[in-house]
Order: structure tokens, then sequence, then C-alpha cells
């Protein structure tokens, strides 16, 4: 019975969309898996609840990126919230960054400023920016939000700590619509060239942009052969389980002179059940009746969690 | 015949010549033999990379290692840092207020053959309007390599304007020690009117406060270096001892320095004023000196421009 009710958690953390080629998939404690996707949860919380407060902003990409930033903020990045510009810190630059409601309900959650102030995000008195903003909110590493300059960013910081012989790494999360953007294979062929094995980005494939699917848009794909193609390493992972995206993470780290995107199969507006796959919530807020089933649907996962834990 | 010196020359030179700083960074977009960054590169090839002819990456990416506490230099031609890359320099750059400093070489017509598409006359008034940015335009080869050092010094974004063609060396280093950043330099003092003058129009300004002292003008010239913030108490003071401005740069008459001089003395001094600037056209080929003339941006526009001036002035 134990198991089979486990495998039902996991079953709504990941579902599985296709094969990883990842070599080594991370094999977690039971409980440290569960500690990785309460965090997740309240994430997705902390974004329902500043889209909400705002009456603006982009839920269905953050929900669709949250599996990745919580694996990296809670298991992986070296970094201090207490000394938010540490040199020697490992860095992200969010590149899909209308999705800062993510990134800040991670950072907040991490320590680096407090949760309550969330809610005043895309307000006219907080520091919390609508995109991510280097200048004023601890935690962020590069100012983004026009889309395509991020990844670039990402690749000025890994060329700056090959120059220093620094030992931190970069990470970077892409959209998968932001792709169409040809800055992005400037970056990308730039970092092949420098061989950044220090750098790793992550593609949120969710499939959908603005006006709907990438593939009707303005098809980026194949992304996959594309990367390749431009000297990339890539791994190809389902974007909501954590042990395929720590197992890319370890498989990038081992330095094989090139760049790694790991492509990361995603759903958009993931966890809250009528944003899922809609490309309707790209940028629209909840009012209050969704806001408080998100926050219904999102509560009933972590008290099952809670249930599991004590069970 | 006083020597004669490009301004991208001078930079180079002086990438060169500050270059021992372990934490200064040269990106180029494959025209380091044009920008001269060249001659920095081939003292300093570990810190000299070229990104290839990407120009919008190019500023991103120097954003990217700028926020890991270096300073960075970037460079390529005027019309593909401030127009093809503006973007980049205005959201990567601007808006986080980090340390890089974009070397824009080619500006103006004066780039001579290349012709319209890389002549760029309209960068001023696309970079003075960012936040954050400060805007150099030097006169000559010592006044550019004042301005790479106070580039470097100064925390936050920057972009040098430079030019292709040999011009005049105006300044000795005794000329040259109060140079600052945001303050323009009184080249010849002058009471009847004053010629506010930036980049190779300097040296125009210079032999225009000639002409019209033969004719018995007294003519006050200034080399406003810094676009932005430009010198506003020189601007000021000029207005209020001699009575009217005659404005002179290699640029549209639209978002230069002619209107930073007029937007200051609107709110502050009105008197009258008359620019020499590009009126409001594309550049063409042709040989650079052919190309200025054509383009009335000559000692002789600005004698023209200030008679105008004093006749209004004797109503
Ligand atoms: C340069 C630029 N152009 C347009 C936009 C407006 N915009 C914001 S999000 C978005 C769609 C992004 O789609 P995708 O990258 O797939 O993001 P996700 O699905 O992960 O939310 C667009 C066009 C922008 N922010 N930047
Ligand atoms: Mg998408």
């Amino acid at each position: 019975m134990k198991t089979r009710s486990s495998y039902s958690i996991l079953n709504s953390i990941a579902i599985t969309l296709f094969t990883s080629n990842c070599k080594g998939v991370v094999k977690m404690p039971r409980n440290e898996l569960i500690d990785l996707a309460r965090k997740a949860t309240l994430i997705r919380k902390h974004i329902i609840e500043e889209t909400f407060c705002a009456a603006s902003g982009h839920p269905g990409g953050s929900l669709s990126c949250t599996d990745i930033l919580t694996a990296l903020y809670f298991r992986e990045m070296r970094v201090n919230p207490a000394n938010p510009s540490w040199k020697d810190r490992d860095r992200f630059v969010l590149s899909k960054g209308h999705c800062a409601p993510a990134l800040y309900a991670t950072l907040a959650e991490k320590g680096f400023f407090p949760a309550e102030d969330l809610t005043g995000f895309r307000s006219i008195d907080s520091y919390l920016e609508g995109h991510p903003n280097m200048t004023y909110v601890p935690g962020v590493d590069m100012s983004t939000g026009s889309l395509g300059q991020g990844i670039s960013a990402a690749v000025g910081m890994a060329m700056a700590g090959k120059m220093d012989e620094k030992d931190y790494r970069v990470y970077a999360i892409l959209g998968d619509g932001e792709l169409e953007e040809g800055q992005v294979w400037e970056a990308l062929m730039c970092a092949a060239h420098y061989k950044l094995d220090n750098l790793m980005a992550f593609l949120d494939h969710n499939g959908l942009q603005i006006d709907g699917k990438i593939t009707d848009v303005m098809s980026p794909e194949p992304v996959a052969d594309k990367f390749r193609a431009f000297g990339w390493k890539v791994i190809l992972i389902d974007g909501h389980d954590y042990g395929q995206i720590l197992g890319a993470i370890a498989e990038a780290k081992s330095g094989s002179g090139q760049p790694v995107m790991a492509v990361c199969s995603t759903v958009k507006g993931k966890g809250v059940s009528f944003m899922e796959h809609q490309a309707g919530w790209h940028g629209t807020a909840p009012n209050k009746e969704q806001r408080d089933q998100a926050h219904a649907e999102l509560d009933a996962f972590l008290k099952a969690m809670e249930d599991e834990d004590n069970g | 015949m006083a020597d004669k010196i490009a301004t991208r020359e001078a930079y180079g030179a002086a990438l060169a010549e500050f270059g021992a700083d372990p934490n200064l960074v040269v990106l180029d977009a494959d025209l380091s033999k044009s920008t001269k960054t060249d001659t920095f590169k081939k003292k300093y090839p570990e810190r000299f990379f070229n990104i290839g002819i990407a120009e919008g990456n190019m500023m991103s990416v120097a954003a990217g290692i700028a926020s890991c506490g270096k300073t960075v230099f970037a460079s390529t031609f005027a019309i593909f840092a401030a127009l093809r890359a503006c973007e980049q320099i205005r959201n990567s750059i601007c808006y986080p207020k980090l340390n890089v400093k974009i070397g824009a070489t080619h500006a103006g017509i004066s780039v001579g053959e290349d012709g319209a598409s890389h002549q760029a006359v309209e960068d001023v008034g696309v970079m003075r309007s960012i936040p954050n940015m400060t805007v150099l335009s030097p006169s000559d080869g010592p006044s550019t390599r004042l301005a790479v050092k106070a580039a470097i010094e100064h925390q936050g974004p920057v972009y040098l304007r430079l030019g292709r063609l040999a011009v005049p060396v105006i300044y000795n280093d005794a000329m040259l020690k109060d140079f600052s950043l945001g303050k323009g330099i009184l080249l010849r003092d002058g009471k009847d009117l004053t010629i506010a003058a930036t980049g190779l129009m300097v040296h125009e300004a210079i032999k225009a406060a000639d002409m019209l002292a033969a004719e018995g003008v007294s003519a006050r010239v200034l080399d406003f270096h810094t676009l932005k913030p430009i010198d506003r108490d020189l601007i000021i003071q000029a207005a209020r001892e001699t009575g009217r401005i005659v404005t002179a740069e290699e640029h549209n008459m639209y978002g230069g320095l002619g209107s930073a001089v007029a937007e200051i003395l609107a709110e502050n001094y009105p008197v009258p004023v008359r620019m020499v600037a590009i009126r409001d056209q594309f550049g063409k080929s042709g040989k650079p000196d052919r190309l200025i003339e054509r383009y009335k941006l000559t000692a002789q526009s600005i004698v023209d421009n200030a008679r105008m001036l004093l006749a209004a002035g004797r109503d």
C-alpha cells in the first residue's frame, strides 16, 4: 500500500513524457525527494500569490520552470543568501525573464529576502520589478526580460570564470519560444567556440509561447539537433523529475570541454490543473476564485506529502 | 601643419597603454583591425575576445563579464553598436549600470567611401537618451587618450564616439591637465559669441574663430568632449557672457550637441542658437573631405552661422 501511494505522488511530481538519455538519474532517499517536492509546491503557491496580488504577471512559464529552479537552488548551487554578491558563487540567469515570479519565490524560500515581500511583486513601492532586476533584488545575478539577452550574459559570466580560473558554474534557463530570437544562437555559437564547459543551460521546453504552440508560431524544432549542431552537448530530461534534473547537472559537471544544454520536457502551468498546457495562462493572473482553487490543489498536494512523511 | 591622428588610433593605443590592469577585458566583433583594438590584442591576447559578427550578443556578453567585476570595452563601428545593438546596450548594460565601455569607431560621415550604411549620424541622440549612459566624443588623439582613461575610472556604462579619419592634434599635455569627464574645455575666450563644438568639429571651430577674429569678431571656443552629462554651467556662462551660440558637430541636428545645448538654454537662459550639423539626412559615399564640404561641416559654415546670429542681434 505504502509503495503504491508513494508512486502516486511521484507520478504527480513527474510525468515522464519520453525516455531520457541522461546517463545517471540521481536516486534520492524518498524523504529528500519529498522535501524538494514540498519546496517546489511552496514556490508554486508563491507564484500564484504574486501574480494574483499584482493582478498581472506570468504564471504559466513560471510554473513550468519551478522544478528546475528548485533542484538548482536547493540541491546544487553554491550560493550564500547572507552574501548575495559573493565572488565565488555559482551564477544563475533567468533568460526567460518574464518568469520572475518563480525566481523571486525561489530566492525568498532560499532566504535571500523575506517571503512576505513577494506580495509586493510589480507594485510601485516594491523592489520586486516585473522582470528580474540585479540592482535591487538580492540574489538576482542579471537583469533580464528582453528575451535572448540573458543567455549571452550567462556566456559572459562563464568567460569571466574561465579568465579568472574560478570554479564557479553558470546556469541559465531559456524559454522555447525565446529560441526564435537570433541572439540566442549567437550566444550558443560563442559558448561552444570558447569551450565554456562551466556553463549549463536548461531549455524549458513547454511547447507554448504567447500566441500558441511554438510549432505553429515559428518552429525552432528540432531543437536538440540544432543545439548539437551549434556545438553543445545535449541531455534530454523530464523537467519535472528531480532525479533527472540532478543527473543532468552531475553529468554536465564532468567538464567535457563543451557547454551543456538540458532539453527539459515540461508542462506550462505545471501543478495547477486548469493552467496546465494552456497558452492562455502565459501572461494572465488568476482572479480570486482561480487563485483559491490553485491554492486548494497545491495544499492538497502538500497534505498528501505530509501524510506520506508521517505515514 | 599639425600632426594628425585618428581618434580610433589613439583609442587602440590607449587601450594598450592602460591594458596592464588585469581587470580590463576587450571584445570586438570582427573589426579589430579597423577599431584598433588589435593593438590591445597583440599585447594582451588572453584578455581579448573576438565575438564574431554578432554585435547584440557582444553587448550582452560584455554585461555578463562586467557583472563578475571586470571593466569591459566592447568595440565595433558606431552604427552597429548604437543602432544594431541599441536594445542590448539599453537593457543588458545601462539598466543594470554595468561597467561596459562601448568603443564606437567610424562615427559620422567622415567614414567616407563605405557610405551611408556605415555612417552613424544619429548615434549620439540614441545613446544620450538612455538613462545611466555617459557619452564621450573627443576631438583629437591626446584628448581621446584621456577620455579612455576617464572611461576606465568611471563606474558605469560609457559610449565613446570615435572617428576613422586622421584629424589634427589640438592639445598638448599642459592644455589637458584639467581634463575631467563632464567638464567642457575653454579653448579660446571671446565675448561676441560662443562656438560650442565636439569631435572633429572642434578643429573647425578654432579655424572659424580665427576667421571671425580677422573680421573683428571675438568668438569663444568650447570643446564638449563629454556630451552627457553635458557641462551645464559652462553653457549657461557662455550664454550669459556672449549672448549667442553656434554649435558644431558631425551628427544629425536632432539629438546631438546642438540639442543638448538647446535643452540647457531653454530651461535656464534662452539665447539664440544656430546649429552646424547634418540637416536630417543620411550620409553617402565619397572622400571624407569632400563629404565634409558637401554636408557643410566646415569652419566656413560656422562663420556663416555666426554672422547670421550677429546680424540678427543688430536688428
Ligand atoms: C525581445 C522580446 N520580445 C518579446 C517579448 C515579449 N514576450 C514575453 S514572454 C514571450 C513568449 C516567451 O515564450 P517562451 O520563451 O516559450 O516562454 P515560456 O513558455 O517559458 O513562458 C514574449 C514574446 C520579450 N519579453 N522580449
Ligand atoms: Mg514556452
